[in-house]
């Protein structure tokens, strides 16, 4: 592992600063990720700045949203009891990522920040557009069938690989950012990103910016829910495909829908035309399938990645009949 | 580890002298900073305020930058390049002094002589470094060391009562929870922690709940029994 500087950071501000002003510094939090990436040499920050110590692990209500801080445990996320009540959607993608251990290491905003599993990333003999642009993309070509299927490009296909931010994308989450120029928020729609010609740049984020809570709205969202997480073990592995789905019913009729979709782009997947499709409809396998077709639309598979046409409307269909015990 | 320790200069050959620099550590959890005044020392205070370079002299200290620019041999680097931690482990005080990438697992291994955590893939798969921090069961291969300061950590040496084996280390042996053994310290503690975390209430949510604990041997089923067994027996766990 390269060697780097290690600052503890208490104060909020004066870890933005530090890493602001140095583009070979990067936060560390549960490190789940990063230490693993270190210890292959596919990151090599020159300064850890550990920001383990600020006060950003709060779970709280404000206004008509839950506050997450960006530092609260996906498993202290998960067993909480509002997030529970009102969000179980959240609670389902958390505890279908990772292991119990892993889950009491890694936060809200570190799990968001995650990098792509894609093996040719991780593969320092391979070429890969994001570990080093313009080296080109070995999964192109490759091995490819835990790529995407929608929104890649000709420079990266590689998947995001969170459970969590399937949920909160499709939860209409927000994300609460502080960066030296002060704080700002966006959709979490916006903070990944597709890839592009710049596929080392996973988010919207700036330079020194850190995610310090996201806010989750009140929704009717509390009961007809299900996150569907295809792997090829029955636990503890990446997602082939995975599948959030929140409705609201009035009776058998579909009121409002939130769907989204993991393991299919470079980053979680709303299906707004989808879930515009559900609205007005009964809860019957026949919409479900409906909208599960027009999810589809615009899917692009490559040599290795076909199946995923088919497992993610399925996935995207059992999800849908789960939340709704059809 | 040794193979890789190149040490870059990572400031200009300008840098100030040895005696000018902070050998040690900022602690910007316990060192008073411009947002954090300390009444009783005015000269510190007024040094870090005027220090725009605060954090970045945060943390290897100089003498490792001087001992590369003046092209000193690697072990020399070594002796100086290390950050003071306090830790607890099986209830134990340590104050150490640790390099920035030692990870909790190879503390506790190679510097504590530990050796009951296993290193098994090192890359947070396999689930045999397994520990307690602050009761809490996680991967110790996937964080550095330097990030557990003031932490209480439980390893496998730390679950027995001297010579009274804690309940699930018996259930292990009773249902012969294990072939080889190795991944068996990571799984007991991991087993533990799931019955204090209550996901024990059946096979099925164990396994779900054991899933980040590997077992090449396939000891699945007596493991599954085990802990069923600690968790329906009524020992404290």
């Amino acid at each position: 592992m390269n060697q780097f500087q290690y600052v503890r950071a208490t104060k909020t501000q004066a870890a933005i600063d530090v890493v602001a002003k140095d583009p070979t510094a990067t936060f560390i939090a549960g490190g789940t990720n990063l230490v693993d990436l270190m210890k292959r040499g596919v990151m090599t920050p020159q300064k850890l700045v550990d920001i383990n110590r600020l006060p950003l692990a709060k779970i709280e209500r404000q206004g008509n949203a839950l506050r997450v801080g960006a530092l609260a445990l996906n498993s202290a996320v998960a067993n909480d009891a509002q997030v529970r009540e009102r969000h179980p959607l959240l609670a389902l993608a958390l505890n279908a990522g990772a292991s119990g251990q892993l889950r009491n290491m890694a936060t809200v905003g570190g799990n968001m920040l995650q990098r792509t599993r894609c093996s040719y990333f991780y593969d320092l003999s391979m070429p890969c557009n994001k570990r080093q642009p313009g080296t080109g993309c070995g999964a192109l070509e490759g091995i490819n069938r835990m790529h995407a299927i929608f929104g890649a490009s000709d420079k990266c296909i590689a998947v995001h690989p969170s459970d969590m931010s399937v949920a909160l994308v499709a939860l209409d989450a927000t994300v609460l950012v502080s960066g030296p120029k002060g704080d700002r928020q966006l959709p979490f729609a916006d903070l990944h990103r597709l890839p592009g010609d710049t596929p080392e740049k996973d988010t919207n984020l700036l330079p020194g910016e850190l995610i310090t809570a996201v806010d989750i709205p009140d929704s009717p969202f509390t009961k007809h829910v299900h996150y569907q997480k295809v792997r090829e073990r029955a636990s503890y592995a990446f997602a082939l495909v995975s599948a959030a789905a929140a409705l609201d019913l009035d009776g058998n009729t579909i009121k409002a829908a939130r769907l989204a979709l993991g393991g299919v782009a470079h980053k979680p997947w709303r299906l707004t035309a989808a879930e515009q499709a559900l609205v007005g409809q009964p809860a019957t396998e026949a919409s479900f399938r409906r909208a599960a077709e027009v999810a589809m639309q615009g899917a692009k598979a490559f040599k290795h990645n076909a199946y995923k046409l088919k497992l993610a409307p399925n996935a995207l269909v059992q999800a849908l009949k789960t939340a709704t015990a059809v | 580890m040794k193979a890789d320790y190149k040490v870059r200069a990572t400031e200009p050959p300008s840098s100030p002298p040895i005696t000018s620099r902070i050998p040690f550590l900022i602690n910007m959890a316990t060192n008073p900073g411009p947002e954090n005044p300390a009444p009783h020392d005015d000269s510190r205070r007024t040094f870090l305020k005027q220090s725009s370079l605060l954090t970045a002299m945060a943390l290897v200290p100089g003498p490792v930058v001087d001992a590369a620019a003046a092209r000193l041999d690697e072990h020399v680097a070594e002796a100086f390049e290390k950050i003071p931690l306090s830790l607890k482990v099986n209830g134990t005080k340590h104050k150490l002094n640790v390099e920035p990438r030692t990870t909790l697992l190879d503390l506790l291994r190679e510097q504590l002589h530990l050796t009951g955590t296993k290193k098994g893939c090192d890359y947070g798969q396999c689930g045999a470094c397994t520990v307690h921090v602050d009761g809490q069961r996680v991967n110790s291969c996937l964080s550095f060391a330097v990030m557990h300061e003031g932490q209480e950590i439980t390893t496998i040496e730390g679950l027995a009562k001297g010579d009274e084996l804690h309940s699930m280390q018996e259930a292990f042996v009773k249902h012969d929870g294990f072939q080889c053994g190795y991944c068996t310290p990571g799984q007991i503690m991991s087993a533990v922690a799931c019955v204090r975390e209550g996901r024990a209430g059946s096979a099925d949510e164990i396994r779900e709940y054991m899933s980040g604990n590997i077992c090449r041997c396939g000891a699945y089923a007596n493991i599954v029994a085990a802990i069923q067994d600690v968790k329906t027996g009524g020992q404290k766990v």
